[in-house]
C-alpha cells in the first residue's frame, strides 16, 4: 500500500508541489495523470524515497519511507521496481548486464539461475536478441523496455512506471503496457503509473489521479473521469483521448457557464 | 537590498562549503570501509593513467628543456652552469612536477569525471544504483578517489623522469655541461626529504581531483546544460585548490 499525505515539494522559488494527498490500496495500480511539468515524476520520485519532501509524509505498505534508516530502506527498496522516465540504464553495460545488474548485486543466484531470469524476462519484454547490445546502440523504445525488464527482473511488490510508453510507436506502447497488464495479473504488484496513453491506460488501471498544478485535482475510477464535470480535467482527458476538437467545443459551451456559477 | 543580497550569497557560500566538505567525509568514511568495488578501481586507475599518460609525458618533457635552458643562462650568470643538474631536479621534485601533473590530470580525467557522474546524474542512473539499495558512492566516487591517490604519485615520477632527461638533453648535448656534472651534482644534492615532500604534494593532489570533480559532478544541477557548466566549474575549482593547497603544504610544512 502506498499513502501520501500533504506533500509539499519546493525547488528553490518553483513550489511543485502544494500538499498532495493519494492512496494506493494493495495490489491495485492507480494511473497519475496530468500536463508535464506538474510534478508526476517528483511524487514517484517521493514514494521511493529518492526526493525528500519539504513537508508532509509517504508511508509504503504502513513504514514511513522517511524515518527508514541504511538496511530499513534498503530493505523496502528490494521490493520496489521503478521504470525511469529516461530508462536510467547503465551506459556501460549492455542489455544482459543491465537487466542482470540488480541479481547480481543483491542476490546470492548463481550465474547460471541469474542467466535464466534474464533470458526469461528479456523474452517477455520482446528484447530476446539485444542481450549484447549497449544502450547508446538501441532505440528508444527498447532502452524504456529493457528499463522495464530490469525493474520487474526481482518481482517487485510496489512497480512506479513513469511514463512507460510516451515517445514509444503505439505498436511498441501497446506492448509495454499489455505486458504491464499480464505482470499485474501474475504478480498482483501495487503500482503508479504515468501515462499520457489514456484509453489504454484506462483498462489496466483501479484508479485515476490528476495532477494539476502541484494539486491533486482529481481521484476516481476511470469511468468516474470520463463524465467529470471539472473543466480541467475534462479538458485534458479529452485531448489526451484525441475526441476531435470541434466536437469538444460545442460541448464545452453548453456546460462552461453551469460551471462558472 | 544589497546587504540582504550579499547575506543570502554567503549563506549559499557557506552551505556549499559545508556540502563539499561533507561530500569529502562521506567518499573517506567509504573508502576506508569494505566492501571495496575492486574491479571499479582497476578500471580507474587505467582510465586515470591512459587519459593523462601522454600529455604527463609532453608537458614534462617541455617543461624540464625550459627549465634547462632558463636554469642554464640564469645560473650562467653566477658562474654555477654546474649546479643545472639539481636546479631542474629541485624545481621538478618539489613544485612543478606534482602541480603540472595535477593541473593536467584535472583537465583530462577530472573534467571527464564530473561529466560521466553529471550525465548519471541527469539521466537518473544515480536514482537507479540507489533504488537497488546500492551506494553511488561505493561504486562511483570511492574507485574515482582511490584511483587519483594511487595514479598521480605515479604520473608526476613520470613526469619528474622525462623532465630531468629533457633538462639533461638541453644542458648536457645542447649547452654542453659534462653529464657527469649534471647527474653528479644532482645526486648530491638533492635529499630524500625533497623526493617525500613532493610525494606529499602528490597524493594529496590526487585526492583532491576527484574529490572536488566528482562533488561538481554529483550536485549537477538539473537539465542537460548543467553537465557543461559542472564540469567547466570542477576543472577551474579543482586547479585554484591545487595551487592554493601547494601553497599551503610548501609553507607549513616545509
Ligand atoms: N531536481 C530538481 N531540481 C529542480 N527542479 C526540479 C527538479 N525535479 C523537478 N523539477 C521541476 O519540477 C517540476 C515538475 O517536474 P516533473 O515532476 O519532472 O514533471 P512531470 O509531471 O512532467 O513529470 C518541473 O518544473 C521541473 O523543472
Ligand atoms: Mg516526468
Amino acid at each position: 500500500m502506498i499513502q501520501m499525505e500533504n506533500l509539499h515539494k519546493s525547488f528553490q522559488d518553483l513550489e511543485v508541489l502544494k500538499g498532495v494527498s493519494l492512496q494506493v490500496e494493495k495490489g491495485e495500480i492507480l494511473a497519475l495523470i496530468g500536463g508535464s511539468g506538474h510534478g508526476k515524476t517528483v511524487i514517484l520520485k517521493h514514494v521511493a524515497g529518492l526526493m525528500k519532501p519539504d513537508r508532509g509524509r509517504v508511508y509504503v505498505n504502513g513504514k514511513d519511507v522517511y524515518k527508514l534508516r541504511g538496511d530499513e530502506l534498503e530493505q523496502l527498496r528490494s521490493h520496489l521496481g521503478f521504470l525511469f522516465q529516461s530508462g536510467a540504464l547503465f551506459s556501460s553495460l549492455n542489455v544482459f548486464d543491465n537487466v542482470a545488474f540488480p541479481l547480481r548485486e543483491k542476490t546470492r543466484l548463481g550465474e547460471r539461475e541469474i542467466r535464466e531470469k534474464v533470458i526469461n524476462v528479456l523474452e517477455q519484454v520482446g528484447l530476446s536478441g539485444a542481450e549484447d547490445k549497449y544502450p547508446a546502440q538501441i532505440s528508444g523504445g527498447m532502452i524504456k523496455r529493457t528499463a522495464l525488464a530490469r525493474s520487474l527482473v526481482r518481482n517487485p511488490e510496489i512497480m512506479l512506471f513513469d511514463e512507460p510508453t510516451t515517445g514509444l510507436d503505439p505498436v511498441i506502447a501497446h506492448i509495454i503496457l499489455d505486458l504491464i497488464k499480464s505482470v499485474h495479473k501474475d504478480l498482483g504488484f501495487t503500482g503508479i503509473i504515468v501515462s499520457h496513453e489514456l484509453s489504454r491506460v484506462f483498462q489496466i488501471v483501479q484508479k485515476v489521479a490528476m495532477l494539476h498544478e502541484g494539486l491533486i485535482l482529481f481521484v476516481g475510477t476511470p469511468e468516474e473521469i470520463m463524465v467529470s464535470r471539472d473543466p480541467v480535467v475534462r479538458q485534458f482527458v479529452t485531448e489526451a483521448l484525441r475526441i476531435p476538437s470541434s466536437a469538444m467545443r460545442s460541448f464545452d459551451r453548453e456546460e462552461k457557464p453551469r460551471g462558472k456559477e | 537590498m544589497f546587504i540582504r543580497k550579499l547575506g543570502a550569497l554567503s549563506v549559499t557560500g557557506l552551505r556549499r562549503t559545508g556540502r563539499l566538505g561533507l561530500f569529502f567525509v562521506t567518499t573517506f568514511f567509504f573508502a576506508v570501509t569494505p566492501p571495496l568495488k575492486f574491479s571499479q578501481l582497476l578500471k580507474q586507475i587505467q582510465f586515470i593513467g591512459f587519459q593523462s599518460a601522454l600529455v604527463i609525458f609532453l608537458t614534462g618533457a617541455f617543461t624540464g628543456m625550459v627549465l634547462g635552458l632558463q636554469g642554464f643562462y640564469t645560473l650562467n650568470r653566477f658562474g654555477s652552469a654546474a649546479l643545472l643538474g639539481p636546479m631542474v631536479a629541485l624545481s621538478l621534485i618539489k613544485e612543478l612536477g606534482p602541480v603540472l601533473s595535477a593541473l593536467m590530470v584535472t583537465g583530462r580525467a577530472g573534467s571527464a569525471m564530473t561529466a560521466e557522474i553529471g550525465i548519471m546524474r541527469i539521466t537518473e542512473q544515480i536514482d537507479a544504483i540507489k533504488l537497488m539499495g546500492l551506494n553511488p558512492f561505493r561504486y562511483l566516487v570511492v574507485p574515482k578517489f582511490l584511483a587519483g591517490i594511487f595514479a598521480l604519485p605515479l604520473l608526476t615520477a613520470i613526469f619528474n623522469v622525462v623532465g630531468i632527461f629533457g633538462g639533461y638533453v638541453i644542458g648536457v648535448k645542447l649547452l654542453g655541461i659534462g653529464e657527469g656534472t649534471y647527474f653528479g651534482e644532482m645526486s648530491n644534492h638533492v635529499t630524500v626529504q625533497d623526493i617525500v615532500q613532493g610525494i606529499y604534494k602528490s597524493l594529496s593532489f590526487g585526492a583532491l581531483i576527484p574529490w572536488v570533480c566528482c562533488y561538481k559532478g554529483y550536485y549537477v544541477g538539473y537539465g542537460a546544460e548543467g553537465v557543461s557548466k559542472a564540469t567547466t566549474q570542477a576543472v577551474v575549482l579543482s586547479s585554484v585548490l591545487i595551487l592554493f593547497w601547494d601553497y599551503i603544504l610548501t609553507s607549513a610544512l616545509f
